[in-house]
C-alpha cells in the first residue's frame, strides 16, 4: 500500500495504482476521454491533468501516473484547472457544434466535461476539419467528424472482441479511425463500441434518431439470447423498449453486452402474439382468454393423464417453468422436458451441469481445454473473459479445443480436431497437451453442448469428468470442470427439475408419433414438430408468432422476458432477477398468470396467488432459490467412469447462425440484415 | 577552437576512403578488443568520466544512461538502439558520420552494446537517408567479414550482432519511444513513460537509445581517454560536437568543433559570416528548429554549448544553426515550422495533434497579419498549455519557436497587422474573447 | 482515396523472386516472435518491386494484406502504417519522384526557385500531380536531413543538392532524355564541406 495526498485527504492505494485511482478512492471525480477501466490505458486525451505539488513537471496525466508514496496531488488547482480548459478548448475546435442533432446528446462526455470544465467561447476561428463516414455495418453508425481520436473503439476491438478491424490512419490532424475493409465489422460485440466512444462518433444505427436519451426511463433486466445472464438495463419511452444497455457487473458481463442480446430489440414489437387463437377447421382464428381458457381446460379434462407433456423452451423464466411444472404435476404427469435439444445431463450433483469455475474463475485458470462448444456464438462475452486471461501477461495460458472450429476464436488454440475420441488419448495421457494439463494448477475443462446433445453424451461427460478429475481440475478450492450452456433457462428448468422422472417422457419420446395427446409448449420454437401425430392436441404458449406457432391448435400470448419480472439461473448456477419494463401488448399476459388461471379453471390449487407467493414457494421446494447470486462451492461427485467408448464421429457445433437462435432475434429486422452481412462478410473473407 | 589533432571525425567530409581500410588506417578498430577486456564497468565509468553529453538534443549524460541497464543479463536481452532518423530541421550531422565514417558507428555499437550487455544493436535511420544506410550496410559486412562483430566479436569472446533498420518518413520516429515503436512494426507513436527504455524497452527488454553521434565518439574517448576529452570545451559540455550551419551564411556546412565557443565566432568562422555582414543579421536558432531562435543582441555574447545556450533560454539541441538575415520575413519563417511540426505530429495526443494545426493556422493568417492583435496573447496561452500536456517532447518543438518569436518579434506581428488592417480597411475580422489566464 | 482512384487497385498481388530474396534478408533481423518489426521494409519492397514491373513506385491495398498475412498480423495494423509514413505511395506515381523540400532551411535558400523550376519543366501544376507524360510526380517533403547543402531536390533516393532553378530545369530535362545526371552537389563541392575549404585532408591526419 502507499499513502497519498490527494487535496489534503490522504488516502490509501495498492502500489502500482495509478494516480487517477488514487484520486477516484479520495472521492474526486478526474474528466477524463481516453481511460477506460477495461481497457489498456492510451493517456492520449490528456484530459485527467492534476498537479503533483513540488514536481519539476507538476502537470501530470493521472490516468498514466503511477503512484508514489507520500506525494500530493492537487485535482483543483488554477493549473489544472487551466489544462483542463485548454484540453476541452483543443478538443472541441475540430469538433462540430451538431449536439442538437447528434443521438450522443444529453449523455456525451464531451458534452458534459464542456460544461463542467471548459471555457464559455471558442477563440478557434479558422475552418474546422471535416472526416468521411466509414461504414461499419449494419448496427454501428459513424459520424467520424465527431471523432475525438481517444482510441478506445480501437482498443476495444483490439483488446476485447479480438478482432482487430479497427485502426487509426494517417497521422497527426489526419488521424481517422477507420476500417481495413468497407463491409460489416466481424464481430459478435460491436455493439459495445457505442458505449465506449465518450463522443456521437459511434452510434446505434437501427435506433438513429428515435429518441433522447433523457426521455428514457430505466429498468433493470437479464438478458436471454444466451445463458451468461449478461446483466442489462431497459430503457424505455412509453410502451417501447427503445435501448438495451449492458449494466456493469463485474462477475458477470463486466462492462459488455453481445450484438444479439442489444440489437433483437425490433424483434420484440413484431410477429407479437398479442391475442389467443384457436384452431377451427384447420385454421387459426383470433379468439378470447375465455373462450381460450375453456377450450384448454376441456382438453386438459378429456385428456389421460399420462398422455399429457410439456416443453420448455430457452427463453423462459424460472418461475413459470415452477408453475407449469406444478400444474402437470397435479394433473398427474411427469412428462416434463426443459430441454428442446435433448442434451444429456447427469443431475446427481448440480456441479455437474454448471459453470462452476465461474466467469471471475477464468482469470485464474492457468490451461484450458474446449470440448463440443465454440464459445464465441454461444456465449460472446464469457469468450471475450476468455480472451482476456489469454491476453493477460503475467502467465500463460494455454488452449486446447476440441470441437467444430468455426472460425477465429480470438485467441490462439492447439486445435486439436473434431473428434471426440481424442478424450479416450486424453485419459490415457497420449498427448501434447496431457503435459499442459497435468502442470496446470487450476485447469479447466469447457464440455458444451455440441458434445451433450450426442447419443453418447452419457459416455462423453463421463470421460470428461474423469478427465476433470485425473488432472486435478476438481479440488477443494478450485472446480474447474464446466458446462457452457446456451440456453437462457436451462439451469434454471435443471434446478427445478423440469425434466421427466422414471419412465416419464422426455422431448424426443413427446415429439416421436403417438406418445402423447397433449403437449404443451412454453416458447418453445427450436424443435421439430414434425413427427407429431396429426391428432395431438398443440397449446402453444408463448410470445412470437414463431416456428411452433404454426402447429398450434391454440395459442395463448404469453410475456417476453421485457414484460414480466422473472428469475434466471446462468450457465454459473447465478441466480439473479428481473424486472417488468413494459407490459405486454394487447391481451398478453404473464406467462406464470396464465398457468395460475388455468388452474384456477380447472380448480387446482397452486399454492400462490402472486409472484412473491410463488417464489416462496420456489424456494422452500427448491433451497437454492433461496438467495440470488452463486454459490461457489458447487460440488463434483466421482461417478463410474464409463466403459463404453465415445463413437468415432465429429463434434458439431450446435449454431448454425449466430444472429438467428430464438424467436425475438427471428422476428428482428436487425438481426436478419446482421445475418446478411454476416455471410457477405464471409464470403470475401473466403475469396481473399 | 578545435585543434586539428582533436578532431574525432577526420573523414568527416568524405575525402579520404570510408571503407574498413581507409578507417583503420585512421585508427579505427585499433585494438578493439583491449578496449572490451576493460569490461563493462570501466568502459561505463570512462565514458561518464569524459562528461559526454547525449548528441541527440536532449543532452544527457551518455555515461550514465549506460548505467542504468539492468547489471546482469537476466530472462530477457539487452539492446542497443542506435538513433540515426535525423530529421529536425537544420540538422545533417549524422548525414556525414554514415556515409564518411561508417565505421566509427559499427565500432561504437560493439563498446556501447558490450558496455550494456547487449548482444544485439539496431540502427534506425531515417527512410530518406537510403544511400547512406546502403554505404553503413557495406562497413557493417566488411566488420563481419573481418571478424570485427558477430560471434566473438574482435575475439573478445562476446558476441555481437549490427542491423538496419530504416524509418519511412515521419519525424517523431526520432523520439527514442516512438522509434521503439516503429522498430516493432507500429505506428511511430511516442510511449508513456513510465516505463522508461532502459526497463522496458524494445520488445519490452532493456533498451538503451542513443543518438548516431553519441555512440560514434565512444570508441575515440575510449582510446584517447576521458581526460582528452573532458579538456575539450568547458565544464559539464566537454567535447568536441559535430555542428551543421545553414541558412544566410555565406558558407554552410557540417564540421566538428569544440563546445563552448561564442556563437558569433563559430558563424564567422564557419559559415564565412552572415551574408551581407553581421548587421544584416535577424536572429538565429541555434540548435534545430524545435529550439527557441536568437536576437542578435543575444548572439553577440551566446556561448555554443549546453549551459550557453540553456542561459539564454534556448537549447543546444542538435547543434543545426539556422541563420536569417534580414531579408527574411520571420513570421513566415516561423510559420513554416510551424507547419513541419503539423505535419510530423503523429496525431496520439490532443494537445499536439489538434494544437500543431491551430498554431500553424494562426500562424498563417499572422504572415499576411490577417490576425487580431489579441490572437498573439492566444497564441502564446495555446502554446503554453500545448508546451506542458504533450506525451512527448514535441509539444514544446510546437511551441518554442513561436513562443520565442512573440518575445522576441511581437512588434513586427503587430505591425504586420496593422498594415493588413490598414490595406483591407481596417475590418475587424471576427470577435476574439479576452485571452485566459495565461498558465503556469 | 478517392472513387475513381480505387478502381485502379489490382486484385492480386505476389512477391516476385527478387522480392521474395529480399524478404528472408529482412526477416533475418528480427527475433522469430518479432517478425511484425518487418513491416517497414516488406511495404519498400512492394514499392520497389511495383516499380520494377510497373514504373510506377506505390502500393495497391491489396498488398497490404499479403504482407498482413506474411508477417501474422491484421491487415488493418499494415494500413495504419501504410498511411502513417509519408514514405510509401497509396496511389500510382509517374516514373520518376521529383520531392522538393520546402522546409525553412531549404525555404531560406530558395526552395522556391526549385519549385517554381519543377513546375516550369514538367508542366504540373500543383504539389502531389503527375506529369502529363507519366514522367514525373512533384511533391513537397518535409526537411530532409542536408540542410547543409540546402535547396535539396530529391529525385526518388538520390538527393541533388545546393541546386538552383536552372540547373533543376537541366536535371529534368536530361531525366526526360532518359539519361540520369550524378546525385550530390551541384556546385561542385564533395560534401558539406565550406566551399572554402581545401578539397583534401590534411596530410597528418591520413594516420593516426
Ligand atoms: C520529437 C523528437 C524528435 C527527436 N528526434 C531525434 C533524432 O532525429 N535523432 C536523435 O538522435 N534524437 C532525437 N530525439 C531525441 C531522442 O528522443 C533521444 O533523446 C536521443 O536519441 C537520445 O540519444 P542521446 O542521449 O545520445 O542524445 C528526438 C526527440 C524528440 C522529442
Ligand atoms: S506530442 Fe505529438 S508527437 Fe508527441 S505523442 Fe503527442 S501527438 Fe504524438
Ligand atoms: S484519461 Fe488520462 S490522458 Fe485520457
Amino acid at each position: 500500500m502507499v499513502k497519498v495526498i490527494v487535496d489534503g485527504i490522504p488516502v490509501d492505494v495498492p502500489n502500482g495504482s495509478s494516480v487517477l485511482q488514487a484520486c477516484e478512492k479520495a472521492g474526486k471525480e478526474i474528466p477524463r476521454f481516453c481511460y477506460h477501466e477495461k481497457l489498456s490505458v492510451a493517456g492520449n486525451c490528456r484530459m485527467c491533468m492534476v498537479e503533483v505539488v513540488g514536481s519539476r513537471k507538476p502537470l501530470v496525466s493521472s490516468c498514466t501516473q503511477p503512484v508514489m508514496n507520500g506525494i500530493e496531488i492537487r485535482t483543483d488547482s488554477e493549473m489544472v484547472r487551466a489544462a483542463r480548459r485548454s484540453t476541452i478548448e483543443l478538443l472541441l475546435i475540430n469538433h462540430p457544434l451538431d449536439c442538437p442533432i447528434c443521438d450522443q446528446g444529453g449523455e456525451c462526455d464531451l458534452q458534459d466535461q464542456t460544461l463542467g470544465y471548459g471555457r464559455d467561447c471558442s477563440r478557434f476561428r479558422d475552418k474546422k476539419r471535416a472526416v468521411t463516414d466509414k461504414y461499419l455495418g449494419p448496427l454501428v453508425r459513424t459520424v467520424m467528424t465527431r471523432c475525438i481520436q481517444c482510441t478506445r473503439c480501437v482498443r476495444f476491438m483490439n483488446e476485447i472482441a479480438g478482432t482487430a478491424e479497427l485502426g487509426g490512419i494517417y497521422r497527426g490532424t489526419n488521424l481517422e479511425i477507420t476500417p481495413y475493409l468497407e463491409q460489416a465489422i466481424y464481430s459478435e460485440l460491436s455493439g459495445n463500441l457505442i458505449d465506449v466512444c465518450p463522443v456521437g462518433a459511434l452510434t446505434a444505427k437501427p435506433t438513429a434518431f428515435r429518441f433522447r436519451s433523457w426521455e428514457l426511463k430505466n429498468t433493470d433486466s437479464i438478458d436471454v439470447v444466451d445463458a451468461l445472464g449478461t446483466n442489462i438495463t431497459l430503457q424505455v419511452r412509453g410502451s417501447e423498449v427503445l435501448r438495451i444497455l449492458p449494466r456493469r457487473n463485474d462477475d458477470v458481463n463486466e462492462f459488455w453486452l453481445s450484438d444479439k442480446g442489444r440489437f433483437s430489440l425490433d424483434g420484440l414489437k413484431r410477429r407479437r402474439l398479442d391475442r389467443p387463437w384457436i384452431r377451427q377447421n384447420g385454421k387459426l382464428v383470433e379468439s378470447n382468454w375465455d373462450d381460450a381458457l375453456q377450450f384448454v381446460v376441456d382438453k386438459l379434462k378429456s385428456s389421460k393423464k399420462e398422455r399429457i407433456g410439456a416443453i420448455a423452451g430457452n427463453l423462459c423464466d424460472v418461475e413459470s417453468m415452477f408453475a407449469l411444472k406444478n400444474l402437470i404435476n397435479k394433473l398427474g404427469s411427469d412428462n416434463l422436458d426443459c430441454r428442446q435439444d435433448s442434451a444429456y445431463y447427469d443431475t446427481s450433483y448440480r456441479g455437474h451441469y454448471v459453470f462452476n469455475s465461474t466467469l471471475n474463475g477464468i482469470d485464474e485458470a492457468d490451461a484450458l481445454l474446449i470440448i463440443g462448444s465454440f464459445p464465441r456464438q454461444e456465449s460472446p462475452v464469457l469468450n471475450a473473459r476468455i480472451r482476456k486471461r489469454w491476453l493477460s501477461l503475467t502467465e500463460q495460458f494455454p488452449i486446447a479445443f476440441i470441437g467444430e472450429f468455426l472460425d477465429n476464436l480470438t485467441y490462439k488454440v492447439d486445435n486439436l480436431g473434431d473428434d471426440p475420441t481424442l478424450i479416450h488419448d486424453l485419459l490415457q495421457n497420449k498427448l501434447l497437451f496431457n503435459e499442459t494439463l497435468n502442470n496446470a494448477k487450476k485447469p479447466m475443462i469447457i464440455l458444451g453442448h455440441g458434445a451433450l446433445i450426442r447419443n453418447d453424451a452419457k459416455i462423453i461427460f463421463e470421460k470428461t469428468l474423469a478427465l476433470a478429475q485425473k488432472i486435478g481440475a476438481i479440488s477443494d478450492d478450485w472446480n474447474g470442470f464446466n458446462i457452457l450452456h446456451h440456453a437462457a433457462s436451462r439451469v434454471g428448468g435443471l434446478d427445478i427439475e423440469f425434466y421427466p422422472k422414471n419412465k416419464s417422457l422426455d422431448t424426443i419420446s413427446m415429439l416421436e408419433k403417438g406418445n402423447i395427446d397433449l403437449l404443451w409448449l412454453l416458447d418453445a420454437d427450436e424443435i421439430d414438430l414434425t413427427q407429431l401425430s396429426a391428432d395431438c392436441f398443440v397449446i402453444y404458449q408463448g410470445h412470437h408468432g414463431d416456428r411452433s406457432a404454426e402447429r398450434a391448435d391454440i395459442i395463448l400470448p404469453g410475456a417476453t422476458y421485457t414484460e414480466k419480472s422473472g428469475t434466471y439461473v446462468n450457465t454459473e448456477g447465478r441466480i439473479q432477477r428481473s424486472f417488468r419494463a413494459v407490459f405486454p401488448p394487447g391481451d398478453a399476459k404473464e406467462d406464470w398468470q396464465i398457468i395460475s388461471l388455468i388452474a384456477q379453471s380447472m380448480n387446482i390449487e397452486l399454492p400462490y396467488t402472486n409472484i412473491y407467493e410463488l417464489r416462496g414457494c420456489l424456494a422452500k421446494t427448491y433451497p437454492v432459490f433461496k438467495s440470488m447470486g452463486v454459490d461457489k462451492n458447487k460440488m463434483c461427485s466421482s461417478i463410474k467412469n464409463s466403459e463404453k467408448n465415445i463413437k468415432k464421429q465429429p463434434l458439431r457445433s450446435i449454431i448454425s447462425d449466430y444472429f438467428l437462435t430464438n424467436s425475438i432475434s427471428r422476428a428482428s429486422l436487425t438481426m436478419q440484415e446482421c445475418s446478411k452481412a454476416r455471410h457477405a462478410n464471409l464470403t470475401t473473407k473466403a475469396a481473399e | 577552437m578545435l585543434d586539428v589533432k582533436d578532431r574525432i571525425y577526420v573523414n568527416l567530409h568524405g575525402h579520404d576512403d570510408w571503407k574498413l581500410a581507409g578507417a583503420r588506417k585512421r585508427g579505427d578498430w585499433d585494438n578493439t578488443k583491449a578496449i572490451l577486456k576493460l569490461g563493462r564497468e570501466k568502459i561505463v565509468k570512462e565514458i561518464i568520466d569524459s562528461g559526454l553529453r547525449g548528441r541527440g538534443g536532449a543532452g544527457f549524460s551518455t555515461g550514465l544512461k549506460w548505467s542504468f541497464m539492468p547489471k546482469e543479463e537476466g530472462p530477457l536481452p539487452h539492446y542497443l538502439v542506435i538513433n540515426g532518423d535525423e530529421s529536425e530541421p537544420g540538422t545533417c550531422k549524422d548525414r556525414e558520420v554514415l556515409r564518411h565514417e561508417p565505421h566509427k558507428i559499427v565500432e561504437g555499437a560493439l563498446l556501447a552494446s558490450f558496455a550494456i550487455g547487449a548482444h544485439v544493436a539496431y540502427i534506425y535511420i531515417r527512410g530518406e537517408y537510403y544511400n547512406e544506410a546502403k554505404r553503413l550496410q557495406i562497413a557493417i559486412d566488411e566488420a563481419y567479414d573481418a571478424r570485427l562483430i558477430g560471434k566473438n566479436a574482435c575475439g573478445s569472446g562476446w558476441d555481437f550482432d549490427f542491423y538496419i533498420h530504416q524509418g519511412a518518413g515521419a519525424y517523431i520516429c526520432g523520439e527514442e519511444t516512438a522509434q521503439l515503436e516503429s522498430l516493432e512494426g507500429k505506428k511511430g507513436q511516442p510511449r508513456l513513460k513510465p516505463p522508461f527504455p532502459a526497463g522496458k524497452g524494445l520488445y519490452g527488454c532493456p533498451t538503451t537509445i542513443n543518438n548516431v553521434e553519441s555512440i560514434s565518439v565512444t570508441p575515440t574517448i575510449m582510446r584517447k581517454s576521458a581526460v582528452w576529452f573532458s579538456s575539450i570545451g568547458r565544464k559539464n559540455n566537454t567535447g568536441p560536437k559535430l555542428m551543421a550551419i545553414s541558412g544566410h551564411i555565406q558558407t554552410p556546412c557540417v564540421f566538428e568543433e569544440a563546445l563552448g565557443l561564442p556563437l558569433k565566432e563559430i558563424i564567422e568562422r564557419h559559415g564565412g559570416g552572415v551574408r551581407g555582414g553581421w548587421d544584416n543579421l535577424l536572429a538565429v536558432i541555434p540548435g534545430g528548429t524545435s529550439m527557441p531562435m536568437l536576437n542578435k543582441e543575444v548572439c553577440e555574447t551566446v556561448i555554443m554549448d549546453f549551459d550557453g545556450m540553456r542561459d539564454a533560454g534556448s537549447g543546444l539541441g542538435t547543434a543545426g544553426i539556422v541563420v536569417m538575415d534580414q531579408s527574411t520575413d520571420l513570421i513566415q519563417a516561423i510559420a513554416r515550422i510551424s507547419q513541419f511540426y503539423k505535419h510530423e505530429s503523429c496525431g496520439q495526443c490532443t494537445p499536439c495533434r489538434e494544437g500543431s494545426n491551430w498554431v500553424l493556422k494562426v500562424m498563417q493568417r499572422m504572415t499576411e497579419g490577417r490576425a487580431e492583435i489579441e490572437e498573439i496573447d492566444m497564441l502564446m496561452d495555446v502554446t503554453k498549455h500545448i508546451e506542458t500536456t504533450t506525451i512527448c517532447a514535441m509539444g514544446m518543438s510546437v511551441a518554442w519557436p513561436v513562443q520565442a518569436l512573440i518575445r522576441n518579434f511581437r512588434p513586427m506581428m503587430e505591425q504586420r497587422i496593422m498594415d493588413y488592417k490598414k490595406t483591407h480597411g481596417g475590418v475587424i475580422q471576427v470577435q476574439v474573447p479576452a485571452a485566459a489566464p495565461v498558465l503556469g | 482515396m478517392s472513387e475513381n482512384k480505387m478502381n485502379i487497385q489490382p486484385t492480386d498481388f505476389t512477391f516476385d523472386k527478387e522480392s521474395e530474396k529480399q524478404i528472408a534478408l529482412v526477416l533475418a533481423k528480427y527475433p522469430k516472435a518479432r517478425k511484425a518489426s518487418a513491416v517497414i521494409p516488406l511495404l519498400y519492397i512492394v514499392q520497389d518491386q511495383m516499380k520494377r514491373l510497373t514504373k510506377s513506385a506505390w502500393i495497391p491495398k491489396i498488398a497490404m494484406s499479403v504482407i498482413a498475412k506474411r508477417l501474422e498480423i491484421a491487415p488493418i495494423r499494415v494500413f495504419e502504417i501504410a498511411t502513417f509514413y509519408t514514405m510509401f505511395n497509396l496511389e500510382p506515381i509517374g516514373q520518376y519522384h521529383l520531392q522538393v523540400c520546402g522546409t525553412t532551411p531549404c525555404w531560406l535558400r530558395g526552395s522556391d526557385d526549385i519549385v517554381a523550376a519543377c513546375k516550369k519543366a514538367t508542366g504540373i501544376k500543383e504539389y502531389g500531380e503527375t506529369s502529363k507524360d507519366g514522367l514525373f510526380t512533384l511533391s513537397e517533403v518535409e526537411c530532409l536531413g542536408a540542410c547543409a547543402n540546402a535547396p535539396i531536390l530529391q529525385v526518388d533516393r538520390d538527393y541533388y543538392e545546393d541546386m538552383d532553378g536552372q540547373k533543376t530545369i537541366e536535371l529534368i530535362e536530361a531525366l526526360k532524355r532518359g539519361e540520369k545526371l550524378t546525385p550530390g552537389s551541384a556546385i561542385n563541392r564533395k560534401s558539406s564541406e565550406p566551399v572554402s575549404q581545401k578539397q583534401s585532408l590534411p596530410e597528418n591526419l591520413r594516420t593516426k
